[in-house]
């Protein structure tokens, strides 16, 4: 008999699998298909202050073993969110949550926060810093270590949940801002979000995607994640939250060798929507062929 | 909405046109409820899914008009019978019977044409007296005006180059046609063609870059009258009355 059991920042969870944000809704049209409370837990939708509907369509690019998206944080609203989606979440998912949220200043990730950690529902907060600052020439907040340390202090300072940062991969020394990070009171870091991407149609000359260039994901970007992760989990003591391509068990296991508590899956769900049931139910099977009885035991081990 | 993931067996595959396809394949249709709805299907080699409506369906299987425009479809356009591919099922809303009066016509532009054959299986199965005009470049892009004839609806083609029927479009049959209710599926300047000279209710079903096909990426998002909504998911049939153009 293995063990999946994982903690995450104080949060004991079944298994370390977690469908990612934006690629799982608020998890009840997920529902439908199947008993969502098989999953460690999931990410639900990046939420902002106000409503978005994000940007224009075409948003989507298929690419070689992944795809661009730019959907541009179409969401309700916190509002909403608290009001119309956490209610109907609450019916079909027992476990707590993971909230995204993203902003465009300070003020806006800490109201936003604010106001959903009263919610029950919540177990952890991922906040996004991959969005541009509009106080601060556009320049997303997950390029700077500052700037980063920033929002995770306006983050802090409003909320009681574990506040976990999720880090672009689009910076040149990532470990950096994961310090920095840590250093300004995050309980725990996430990584990749998308790589910066782009494609051109060969028929009309001009980029398939109407905001031009949108976030990279999918198995193609895999081996960049695991060396962040892999990275970051060396430089830092709080738990880290690994993913990019994780498409079956044995990608989670890779991700947590590198240094992952928890396993996010992300594009692997909007091709195989019952993926991260089938990858929870292989996973007692993997670790037994590689002679692995408890998944906290392996956290970080292809670096010690 | 209900939706099933199988492994669907290659029955049929043969040109209708020069670049027209139709598939039939076998397997599970349990969870298709309404003429155009459609499919997602996976690809040898290929991330995304591809998602294609449904022409017809019956209890064994699934029918399908697809054209050969890319990569995705031209791998399709080589597959033979006794192949599988890994379909998604049950997508999308589809269209409403009941909105119907009892003279609907029946719009198809090109490879829009295909999800409307079920859809007037269905109504003459209830009675209506359909009305079908199909628009096409040129006669030799024609497809499915013997099998829509078949079924026992009145059938008109226009074709841009005046090679087959009315010289022109959809809409210049439609000017002359009485009817009190209509469907459309068709490139977006067809619709907009239309939207112009239509004279009753009617739902128009619309074609997006999708990213998952079932609602859960956002990437095929619209804004209506009634909110935002998901191509995929609250579509691709959308009613006249919502629609913001």
């Amino acid at each position: 008999m293995v063990n999946t059991n994982v903690t995450l920042c104080g949060i004991s969870m079944d298994n370390p699998v977690i469908p990612a944000s934006g690629t799982f809704g608020f998890g009840y049209e997920f529902a439908e298909y199947y008993d969502i409370n098989c999953l460690g837990t999931f990410s639900f939708k990046g939420t902002t202050l106000e409503p978005r509907f994000g940007n224009p369509t075409p948003r989507i690019a298929e690419c070689t073993a992944g795809m661009i998206n730019a959907v541009g944080l179409q969401n309700p609203g916190v509002d909403a969110v608290i009001a119309k989606e956490l209610p109907k979440l609450r019916e079909c998912f027992h476990k707590p949550v993971m909230a995204n949220v993203s902003g465009f200043s300070l003020e806006e990730y800490a109201a936003t926060c604010q106001r959903l950690d009263a919610c029950p529902e919540i177990g952890w907060f991922e906040v996004n810093i991959s969005c541009p600052n509009v106080h601060g020439g556009g320049m997303s907040f997950g390029t700077s270590p500052e700037a980063a340390a920033s929002v995770t202090r306006a983050v802090k300072a409003v909320t009681t949940k574990p506040v976990i940062i999720k880090l672009s991969p689009n910076v040149t020394d990532i470990v950096s801002i994961a310090k920095a990070c840590e250093e300004a009171g995050a309980d725990g870091i996430s990584l990749i979000n998308t790589l910066l991407g782009m494609r051109i149609d060969l028929k009309t000359k001009k980029p398939v995607i109407a905001n031009k260039m949108g976030g990279f994901s999918g198995p193609a970007i895999k081996p960049v994640a695991i060396r962040m992760v892999y990275q970051v989990a060396q430089a830092v003591k709080i738990p880290v939250v690994g993913m990019g391509g994780v498409s079956s068990a044995e990608d989670v296991i890779e991700f947590m060798l590198a240094g992952a508590t928890a396993v996010q899956v992300g594009a692997a769900n909007l091709v195989d929507p019952f993926i991260c049931r089938d990858i929870v139910a292989d996973l007692p099977r993997v670790m037994e062929q590689y002679g692995i009885k408890s998944l906290s035991e392996i956290i970080g081990q292809a670096g010690r | 909405m209900s939706m099933t993931q199988g492994i669907y067996t290659v029955a049929e595959n043969i040109h209708l046109t020069d670049a027209i396809m139709r598939m039939r394949l076998l397997g599970d249709t349990s969870s298709l409820t309404a003429p155009g709805q459609f499919i997602n299907i996976k690809l040898e080699g290929k991330f995304l899914r591809r998602p294609i409506s449904v022409c017809d369906y019956d209890g064994e299987s699934i029918t399908i008009i697809y054209k050969i425009v890319g990569e995705g479809t031209r791998q399709m356009a080589d597959m033979k019978p006794g192949e599988t591919l890994d379909v998604l099922s049950g997508l999308g809303n589809g269209f409403d019977v009941k909105k119907s009066g009892d003279r609907p016509v029946l719009v198809g532009g090109g490879v829009g044409v295909p999800p409307l054959y079920h859809l007037c299986k269905r109504l003459i199965a209830e009675g209506k007296t359909v009305s079908v005009v199909l628009g096409f470049n040129t006669a030799a892009e024609i497809f499915y005006q013997k099998e829509f004839e078949a079924l026992g609806a009145t059938v008109y083609v226009a074709t841009a180059d005046g090679s087959a029927g009315t010289k022109g479009f959809v809409t210049d049959v439609l000017r002359t046609l009485d009817y009190d209710y209509f469907y459309t599926c068709g490139p977006m300047p067809m619709f907009l063609a239309m939207e112009k000279i239509m004279t009753t209710s009617g739902q128009y079903s619309f074609e997006e870059r999708m990213g998952c096909g079932f609602g859960a990426c956002m990437g095929c998002s619209c804004k209506t009258k009634y909110g935002n909504k998901r191509i995929c998911r609250d579509g691709p049939v959308l009613e006249r009355e919502e629609i913001i153009w």
